[in-house]
């Protein structure tokens, strides 16, 4: 099981303080808590990609080979890759240049984007959202895949004799999942390709959450890539701690009424009833993760957002903090211990899954060797 | 047409107040068109959906993207529908504010060839062509079958009694309650594709584009 943080880069005011933080400001805190995920023992750190304001993150693997280069372990990855308006062709090269640069420590996640003006912004007609996310995509899988690459499609120019480099890392290109909280198609295309489905379950009721991780799941088994609990889901979660579940909701409720996506709109009493956010004690985020496991079945990827709606940074670290000390190590036994045993992993890179095996094995050796001291008269 | 046909029908009704006039058409409406239903052998299941009772989850939905359970199942039920009948107050020359957020929020490829009947109320007769002129055109944009008689019930008209004949309250309610009810009765139920259950295979959309 894979723990991590996933962050949308918003520019929010602060709205208990008014602080209004700079661009500069707000890059820099997404870069100190990718650090702090690595720091507390997160296996992830994924960033969204946008390309209008109030959001910064329009470069993702400039921050992300930035972030590579002052990590060890952290696996990096986005929230979403826009497959519709970026060129498949720079997504093939930026990703598998930050692969090489990362020893691997790197997947992606495919989305469409949420902001209509994007798609004329960089040519294309949002009309053709799907077929240019299963066209681009099909284009992508190719260039990492095949040497040297003949094409032709609707929505770019042709290629013939193509090398998309550098080639991926040994060979192995990125895990690819593919996001959507809406799109039956989409989860059509990753049980398709045998990809990772991704549900940002954040925003919606879990019955809905369900039906797609169901669908995709139902359809992976379809495509020949084994049976639908080998399938490999990921879903987001959204959660606020204090020690005392009342300080928790007290604290958070001028960021909840204010937030960008759901200010103004339902109770956060009715959004935490409909929704995953959770917003209480670390035991309540326990529970409330635990039970994603009972809609989706075993899955392989949990995602935190942590640092959105205007909170400071000094509170975002507190809450990773709280987020290491007291629900990853307990999650990680839980999930382990529910896990029906083939249960699959979702796919590392074989030097990363390698470095990993390593780890452990020394780890583990640590502790024989401590044992036999420990005898010892 | 045998014993065992059933069909939905569904109304929306718009009123603000309890209890509303426009609640009071609503009922008088589909009391005419389940007798006329039934005249033909089809036991009508009549939903009703008081608009009023889902007015925070209307701008809930609005905000965030996804309906309250009890928001879905209204809007389910609307899709569901064999025939439709929508009533609103007129307000500021066209239909209320509720009323559109409702419609706005259901899916609009449900609609194509729903047969749906149009009412509305209003303090005097000025407003009727608002039916006409603001409800017709949001349901011709949804492609619904909407019959060709609208009603339009003005305060007055509750003051005036009337028969099947003569242009009155009572007879614009007989008119399009059968018209209503024949549209319904010429068409095979509704069945709904769940996208969810039958997805459109990959290859056929990937070889589309």
């Amino acid at each position: 099981m894979q723990l991590g943080v996933f962050s949308v880069g918003d520019l929010t005011t602060d709205p208990v303080t008014g602080h209004e933080p700079s661009e500069a400001e707000r890059i820099q805190a997404m870069v100190a808590i990718a650090l702090k995920a690595e720091a507390i023992g997160l296996d992830v750190y994924a960033t969204g990609e946008h390309h209008n304001p109030p959001f910064v993150p329009s470069s993702p693997t400039t921050m992300l080979g930035y972030i590579a280069a002052r990590t060890e372990r952290l696996i990096l990855s986005t929230a979403t890759t826009l497959i519709t308006t970026n060129d498949p062709v720079k997504i093939a090269e930026d990703y598998a240049m930050l692969q090489h640069l990362a020893g691997g420590r790197v997947d992606l996640m495919m989305g469409r984007g949420n902001m209509g003006p994007v798609y004329p912004w960089f040519g294309q007609d949002i009309r053709n959202a799907i077929p240019l996310a299963y066209e681009n995509y099909d284009l992508l899988r190719r260039l990492w895949r095949e040497d040297v690459v003949d094409w032709e499609g609707r929505f770019r120019t042709a290629l013939t004799g193509f090398t998309s480099t550098p080639r991926p890392l040994d060979g192995v290109p990125p895990f690819v999942w593919h996001g959507s909280i809406r799109s039956p198609e989409i989860a059509e295309q990753a049980a398709y390709y045998g990809d990772g489905f991704f549900h940002n379950n954040i925003f919606w009721p879990k019955e809905h959450v369900r039906r797609m991780v169901d669908l995709y799941r139902r359809r992976f088994e379809h495509y020949g890539h084994g049976p639908a609990d080998q399938a490999i889901v990921g879903l987001g979660g959204q959660v606020f701690m204090r020690a005392n579940s009342q300080d928790a909701i007290t604290e958070f409720r001028p960021y909840f009424d204010h937030a960008p996506v759901y200010g103004g709109g339902p109770s956060l009493e009715d959004y935490m009833d409909q929704t995953p956010l959770t917003v209480g004690s670390p035991q309540q985020v326990i529970d409330r993760t635990l039970g994603f496991r009972e809609v989706v079945g075993d899955y392989q990827r949990q995602l935190f957002l942590v640092d959105h709606a205007g909170l400071p940074l000094e509170v975002v670290l507190e809450q990773m903090d709280m987020l290491g000390e007291l629900v990853v190590p307990v999650l990680r036994r839980e999930f382990a211990a529910r896990r029906a045993p083939a249960a699959p992993e979702a796919p590392l890179h074989p030097r990363v899954a390698a470095a990993r095996a390593a780890q452990s094995s020394a780890a583990a050796a640590v502790t024989a060797g401590a044992a036999a001291t420990s005898v010892e008269p | 047409m045998s014993s065992a046909a059933v069909r939905s029908l569904v109304v929306v009704s718009a009123g603000l107040s309890q209890p509303s006039s426009t609640r009071l058409l609503a009922d008088r409406l589909s009391a005419a068109v389940d007798r006329h239903l039934r005249a033909t052998g089809i036991e009508p299941r009549l939903g009703v959906i008081e608009l009023r009772d889902h007015a925070q989850d209307l701008a809930n939905h609005l905000l965030t993207g996804f309906p309250s359970p009890r928001l879905q199942a209204a809007l389910d039920s609307v899709l569901a529908a064999d025939g439709l009948i929508a009533v609103t107050p007129i307000f500021s020359a066209s239909y209320s504010g509720l009323f559109k957020l409702f419609f706005d929020l259901v899916e609009r490829d449900g609609f194509a060839g729903k047969p749906v009947l149009i009412a509305a109320t209003g303090g005097t007769a000025r407003h009727s062509l608002a039916v006409e002129h603001a409800i017709r055109p949001l349901f011709a944009y949804l492609n619904a079958a909407v019959v060709a008689t609208g009603v339009y019930a003005a305060t007055e008209d509750w003051g005036r009694s009337g028969d099947a004949a003569d242009g009155s309250l009572v007879e614009r309610i007989e008119r399009a309650a059968r018209e209503l009810s024949a549209s319904m009765a010429a068409r095979e139920p509704v069945t709904r594709m769940d996208k969810f259950a039958d997805p459109v295979p990959f290859e056929r959309n990937l070889h589309s584009s």
